[in-house]
């Protein structure tokens, strides 16, 4: 096999696009000035057809069309993880290109209905990332005690697994009397999931040592009642949550907020998009209000860093200070 | 002229990323992407380990963290790793293989992003993650590189490299930075770290 670090080289150096980012445009024109791959192959038997920027425009393209037909709109979300699920149903589908993809989308509604839950499937669990939760006892709950009414914000809530997980938190703090969760998810099917308060039995014994990690009080099973192969969570547990379907790529806020959950949801958005987004929570935030993102989502190199502090690094918990 | 780096190891990992990661200068050119099978609890130890190895600047990926030459950037606990020009990209798809992060999911990543610009190296490890991974790499007209099995703590994972792709670089454990150095020389001494502050 060929060592390539002989030929001669693209540009000067190392790739310009590693470097600087930010620079999309010029990125992207430099890249179009390669050489098309195939027609520098010298190994017959490598399949170097592929060209990452045809599928690129094939993807634009057929989010374009959901959009235009259907009114779902995906194009501002993370290319690579949208393409690694667009690829997913491709094959399920027995389909070998994007544009057929996208011909039989535009013709097939049921297949668009399939598509929507590729594109839309939230991982979640209950007490997700123990030392969270941990952290949220030991650093937000003592500055929530000093409000008379919290009014919370769980955007992105899936089946409500994390929702009744704060529910639980704020419980055994002795601050859920005056607190108010306001629970929303871009997809209805998951938001009258999360209503029904039943999650499977097999994971509670995960579920359990989650809470206790957590800082978790209490029995985690005084919680539910099992029922069939299903978990019923304790109704009392929902009397100040508000389940509803809200769209953050296209709803505006609704209220002032206290704090703002929105954990592993952003991941999910380009930065243009999730730029918007953190516009919209910084919005909805109180001064001094608390967001709370995913472990592996971070408010730095964006241009509201310098509007938080940080309550927790490690936890991705900050709070609006300017 | 390769622009990524990106190894895939699993049990025995960390003493493999060590010897190789200390073997390689500080003025390495290319970023590098570590996939390493771990448990999801161990958040921030390995980077902690690694750094003290190494004279690159080793981090754990952040979501939409730009990809850095002069850094090695691991993906974190119970996520995918993706990679979109230029930029790391996160998602917790279900695992693969048992495996999140799985090896295979971020080699066919950075094979269909980079192309015939990227190199794949697969070390030790007791199962098969990334042999799929490589085969693409070097499907796309990427590099592959194979710890030795004999050198390997556990060979399941590079043989199962090998055998998907018979004609990767084969190396002893303790030669593959010195091949990693031939293929994707350091740049000059003058150039400076643009992107450094990020770290």
């Amino acid at each position: 096999m060929r060592v390539e670090g002989s030929e001669p080289s693209v540009g000067a150096g190392a790739p310009d696009h590693a470097r600087e980012p930010a620079r999309r445009r010029e990125d992207r024109e430099r890249r179009a000035d390669r050489p098309p791959a195939i027609s520098v192959s010298t190994d017959p038997s490598a399949p170097l057809s592929y060209d990452p920027e045809l599928e690129r425009i094939e993807i634009e393209l057929l989010l374009e069309g959901i959009f235009r037909h259907y009114g779902f709109d995906f194009r501002s979300y993370a290319y690579a993880s949208i393409r690694r699920r667009l690829w997913r149903r491709i094959e399920a589908e027995r389909l070998s290109t994007v544009s057929g993809l996208q011909d039989r989308l535009l013709h097939e509604p049921a297949l668009m209905e399939r598509l929507l839950l590729d594109l839309s499937i939230n991982v979640t669990a209950m007490f997700r990332d123990p030392s969270f939760y941990l952290a949220f006892r030991q650093k937000v709950v003592p500055l929530l005690r000093t409000y008379p009414f919290i009014r919370i914000w769980h955007a992105g809530c899936s089946t409500g697994e994390e929702v009744y997980s704060m529910a639980i938190l704020l419980e055994e703090e002795g601050l859920y009397e005056r607190a108010r969760i306001y629970a929303t998810d871009i997809n209805e099917v998951v938001v009258h999931r999360a209503r029904a308060g039943i999650f499977p039995l097999e994971r509670m014994q995960e579920y359990t040592e989650n809470y206790i990690r957590a800082g978790g009080m209490r029995s985690f099973s005084e919680y539910y009642t099992a029922k069939y192969d299903g978990a019923l969570f304790s109704p009392a547990l929902q009397r100040n949550v508000v389940f509803s379907q809200h769209n953050l790529v296209t709803d505006r806020s609704f209220a002032e907020f206290n704090v703002i959950l929105c954990r592993n949801v952003l991941i999910y958005f380009d930065r243009a998009l999730q730029a918007r987004v953190h516009g919209l929570f910084y919005d909805s935030l109180v001064h001094f209000g608390i967001l709370a993102l995913g472990s592996k989502e971070t408010l730095r190199l964006s241009e509201y860093e310098t509007r938080y502090e940080e309550l927790s690094a490690a936890d991705r918990i900050y709070r609006k200070v300017r | 002229m390769f622009e990524i780096a990106v190894i895939g190891t699993s049990w025995g990992g960390l003493s493999a990323l060590s010897t190789v990661l200390a073997g390689l200068p500080a003025t390495f050119a290319i970023p590098i992407v570590v996939v390493q099978h771990r448990s999801p609890d161990a958040a921030g130890v390995l980077a902690e380990l690694l750094q003290s190895q190494t004279r690159l600047i080793v981090t754990e990926v952040d979501d939409k963290h730009p990809i850095l030459p002069g850094h090695v950037q691991i993906a974190p606990p119970n996520y995918h790793l993706l990679v979109d020009r230029g930029y790391f990209s996160l998602t917790t798809d279900a695992p693969v293989r048992y495996s999140r992060p799985s090896i295979d999911v971020t080699f066919s990543s950075v094979a269909d992003e980079y192309g015939r610009h990227a190199i794949g190296v697969v070390l030790t490890g007791a199962n098969e993650d990334g042999a799929l991974g490589l085969r693409r790499i070097v499907d796309r007209g990427g590099y592959a590189i194979v710890q030795d099995p004999g050198t390997a703590e556990s060979p399941i994972m590079p043989s199962a490299a090998l055998r998907a792709v018979p004609r990767a670089h084969v190396a002893a454990l303790a030669q593959v930075a010195g091949h990693l150095v031939t293929i994707a020389p350091p740049r000059p001494p003058a150039r400076d770290r643009v992107g450094a502050h990020l770290a």
